[in-house]
């Protein structure tokens, strides 16, 4: 192998196009041959330039994620020039006249020189706010587009568990980095963290002291968030994007039912000019787009707020949107705590705060492998579900953004009894029960959604489209015929799997001797209670039934207009 | 590329309508009239043209407009400069993103290609040649006859975790029940120090407070502390005194000297996460919590009212100093703010207590 390592390059694109007898220089030849001797880059890119990525809008909503990202990573840079991530306190002497000679901590002050004495600072200062609240927000959708078309299937778990870890790491970026202008709302943001680490059972006071080195708020914090903030939580999530992606490219993209489209193949556009041009055009799509928000829309405006006081406080105080459910949760929670051997369990703040944060990723990262358990299925997908054809899954997302929802509009109950004029108390007591009944009425609904949906589909490939003519038949009656529609159309709506539910094993074998059940009786109950509900799709049977009814009774009409020609002619 | 090794053997299971193939490719109006074409190819320079314009301007407005320059528009107030970058930059970027888009949409190919997948696992072949080559590894390496190595390895790697734990034990104090006494139990109230205005730091008279009046204060000695130090006592020590007609709310009978004449003083700091409380119903002697909407009775020793906080604001016993200003008659009965594991809350004020 190593003495003849020119076998491999010979077949390459590279040298074939070197030795091409061409006038025309070959661009591979010059500074990429160059390069490709030393690094064979020619090989990595026979397999990936012109890989193929399937187009869909939704495919988008990762990418601007990943935008944001990268944005995040270029602002942020540019902040930490100035930004100075000190506690001790010093008197403001910058050019915002309301605060010359306030005491203030030098995060602060110089969190004010950004925004008021560099040039473009504050542009820059909001340019990255606003996207870090992108990139939460479209990494939320993203998640939220594989849950429902079940992208997260066999085999991309894998790649779902690391998105997980990648939302998780971004509310702890977020929270860490609202933190540090040390103004009077990130002050009482991390009042709120000290209640929230206090409450863990047993343990909470060594975190507190841990985290905060001594007693709330100290001096040591606010360094110790921007190691995190800047160090620590990139660092993994650069490690877990590129793991990300790189597993996007190996299992290459899913793509949508459609004619053509197999578990097999992935139909789309080359990477290499088509996606270089799309995602590349689309990064600054996004980038613009925030620079555009960063200079004309205010955001976490410190110099409103002022320093942080533990004594002071304004109502409305809000965290950024993403840590919304857990404030909710926290405002509607019932008071109780247990007292006990001089031990105080504070329920109230432990189980709603940190409750709620391992409830959503605990059942995220858990879905993939309840799902398989429950259908059975150890096929791999690369053809995506449409939401309707697996109603249970899909109704259960939308009971989790329900739930979600109301619990973010807990977070905000103050302002909504304020600006809608409503009872602080009676909001907080109807969100109390809504939070457990409205899921369950959303799932309901949904799932009856869905399955309207798939029988819409089934009478549409068996009887086709309406035709919007109303036609009158000789006895008076009235009919629309209905138009058969393309085979592409009915190969899309027909081609999803559908499961069989499990069902319990046998728990004896053929001589009597009790043997394991393969399928325990809760699992083939929970796999009815996923399953059972799914409209049935047509079959080729009744393809071919309908087809010879006529589909879409063209043939009723050809029939009624000849049965006329004849009556006529008879006349 | 081989077509082997396919994520799965029978695409079309379960397909009653068997797969038609990819669609027809139906052309472009830009391919199909050269026209449009050319006035995409236009639209597309004309875009990447605008951005050195946008570019110059952004860098004029760096560097001739002042700082200090403010656009009022309605509504509208905002530094000129920063409008003016978001706009020029704003539109440069976008632009450039655009045009990128634009090329790939009207100008490349829209043909679809097709490629194959492979499965995600590797062939057979491949999997029984890495256990191959995985338990001639095993046995290169003398493990089966050698066990103890395995063990002790694994032991060794496991106890060389517990200095870089133990590395970390510095990080802060550690709560012990004499550190908890002087720092999260302990406030700097004792008695005779004076109740003082928290902005002004004026000594407060009896006299001073209305009925119906809630008074945001201090400990005079909180001046005493500086920085971080005073961060941390003020935390805690914060205070608010209110006035209520003394016939008008509940006083029990453990708590009939801890007031003056219907003058009270509680802990600022929610018994719920820490917020400082400020909101004030005075007709309903009702304290509101703007964090979490906690409600403390005032007129009831500060007993729960509503909402997720669990415990009575601790009440500050006070009384008239010799010069006739108020004072603590000692630190707060029981440690102020939010709950913590080692608090010994069964002796905090519950309603109804006497």
């Amino acid at each position: 192998m190593m003495a003849k390592p020119t076998i491999i390059t010979e077949s390459s694109p590279a040298l074939e196009a070197e030795e091409a007898p061409v006038t025309k220089k070959s661009p591979v030849a010059g500074p990429l041959g160059w390069a490709d001797d030393r690094l064979g880059l020619a090989k990595l890119g026979r397999g990936n330039l012109r890989k193929v990525f399937p187009d869909h809008w939704s495919f988008l909503l990762g990418e601007v994620a990943l935008y944001s990202f990268v944005i995040l990573l270029l602002t942020g840079v540019f902040l930490t020039i100035w930004y100075k991530p000190s506690m001790a306190e010093i008197e403001y002497a910058g050019s915002y006249q309301l605060m010359k000679g306030i005491p203030m901590s030098e995060a602060l002050s110089s969190t004010l020189n950004i925004s008021f004495d560099v040039r473009g600072g504050l542009l820059v200062r909001q340019i990255h706010h606003w996207a870090a609240l992108l990139f939460v927000a479209a990494a939320f959708v993203h998640m939220l587009r594989v849950f429902f078309t079940g992208a997260f299937r066999k085999p991309r778990e894998v790649n779902w568990l690391i998105g997980v870890g990648l939302l998780s790491m971004s509310l702890i970026a977020g929270f860490a980095g609202y933190s540090l202008p040390d103004d009077l709302l990130s002050g009482t943001g991390l009042r709120f963290v000290d209640g929230l680490i206090r409450s863990i059972p047993i343990i909470g006071t060594w975190a507190e002291f841990f985290v905060f080195g001594g007693q709330f708020p100290g001096d040591i914090i606010i360094p110790r968030l921007y190691m995190v903030h800047i160090l620590l939580v990139p660092g993994l999530l650069l490690g877990l994007i590129s793991a990300h992606l790189a597993l996007v490219v190996y299992h290459k993209h899913t793509q949508y039912p459609g004619p053509g489209r197999t578990e097999n193949n992935v139909v789309g556009y080359p990477l290499f000019p088509v996606y270089m041009a799309k995602a590349g055009g689309f990064f600054f799509v996004v980038f613009g787009l925030l620079v555009l928000m960063g200079g004309l829309f205010q955001i976490n405006p410190v110099w409103l707020y002022g320093p942080y006081d533990p004594a002071k406080i304004t109502a409305g105080s809000q965290p950024d949107w993403y840590m919304g459910f857990v404030e909710g949760a926290i405002r509607i929670v019932p008071n109780w705590e247990t007292h006990i051997w001089g031990t105080t369990w504070s329920w109230n703040v432990f189980v709603p705060g940190l409750g709620m944060m391992g409830l959503l990723f605990g059942l995220l990262a858990a879905w993939p492998f309840v799902e398989a358990w429950l259908t059975g299925d150890k096929r791999e997908h690369h053809v995506l579900d449409r939401p309707r054809n697996v109603p249970t899954r899909t109704a259960l997302g939308v009971a989790g953004i329900t739930a979600f929802s109301l619990f973010m509009i807990g977070g905000g109950n103050d302002i909504i009894a304020t600006r809608f004029r409503l009872d602080l108390n009676a909001i907080t007591l109807f969100l109390r029960v809504a939070v457990f009944v409205l899921p369950v009425i959303a799932f309901l609904i949904t799932r009856r959604v869905c399955i309207g949906l798939q029988r819409a589909d089934k009478e549409r490939v068996l009887h086709g489209s309406e035709s919007g003519i109303i036609s009158r038949a000789p006895d008076g009656g009235y009919s629309e015929p209905h138009l058969p529609i393309s085979v592409d159309e009915q190969y899309t709506l027909t081609s999803h799997l559908q499961h069989a539910v499990l069902e319990a094993g046998p728990t004896a074998d053929e001589n009597g001797i009790r043997i394991k059940q393969k399928v325990s009786p809760l699992r083939a109950r929970l796999s009815r209670w996923f399953l059972e509900h799914d409209a049935a799709k047509p079959t080729a049977a009744e393809l071919e039934e309908a087809a010879s009814h006529g589909v879409g009774g063209v043939r009723e009409i050809e029939a009624a207009e000849a049965r006329a020609l004849e009556e006529s002619s008879n006349r | 590329m081989s077509h082997d090794n396919l994520p799965v053997k029978d695409p079309g299971l379960g397909q009653p309508v068997a797969n038609p193939g990819l669609e027809e490719h139906v052309e472009r109006y830009t391919d199909e009239n050269p026209a449009a074409g050319n006035r995409a190819y236009a639209a597309i320079v004309g875009m990447l043209a605008a951005v050195p314009v946008l570019a110059i301007a952004f860098v004029v407005i760096y560097f001739a407009v002042p700082r200090d320059t403010y656009v009022k528009f309605g509504v509208i107030n905002a530094n000129a400069q920063n409008v003016g970058f978001g706009i020029t930059g704003g539109l440069a970027v976008l632009l450039i993103g655009l045009a990128c888009v634009q090329w790939a949409r009207v100008i490349m190919t829209d043909a679809e290609s097709v490629e194959y997948r492979h499965s995600a696992g590797s062939p057979p072949e491949a999997r029984a040649a890495v256990a191959e080559q995985f338990s001639e590894g095993v046995e290169q390496s003398r493990f089966g006859r050698r066990k103890l190595i395995g063990g002790a390895l694994a032991g060794a790697l496991g106890f060389s975790i517990i200095p870089a734990v133990v590395l970390f034990a510095d990080m802060g104090p550690w709560p012990t029940r004499s550190k908890r006494e002087e720092t999260i139990e302990a406030t700097i109230w004792a008695e005779g120090v004076r109740i003082v205005n928290d902005v002004t730091f004026t000594p407060i008279k009896p006299s001073d407070v209305e009925i119906g009046q809630l008074i945001n204060a201090q400990p005079e000695n909180l001046q005493d502390f500086h920085g971080a130090q005073m961060a941390i006592e003020k935390a805690k020590c914060s205070l608010i005194v209110v006035r209520m007609d003394p016939a008008s709310i509940k006083i029990p009978e453990s708590r009939r000297d801890w007031q003056v004449g219907g003058i009270l003083a509680y802990s600022k700091i929610c018994t719920h996460v820490g917020c400082p409380i400020s909101l004030w119903e005075r007709q309903t002697h009702n304290l509101l919590c703007p964090c979490h909407q906690s409600m403390f009775d005032l007129s009831d020793s500060g007993v729960v009212v509503f909402g997720p906080a669990a415990r009575s604001l601790p009440q500050l016993p006070i009384k008239v100093n010799s010069e006739g200003y108020l004072v603590a008659q000692s630190d707060f009965t029981v440690p102020v703010g939010p709950s913590f594991f080692e608090r010994d809350s069964r002796v905090d004020f519950q309603k109804g207590d006497a």
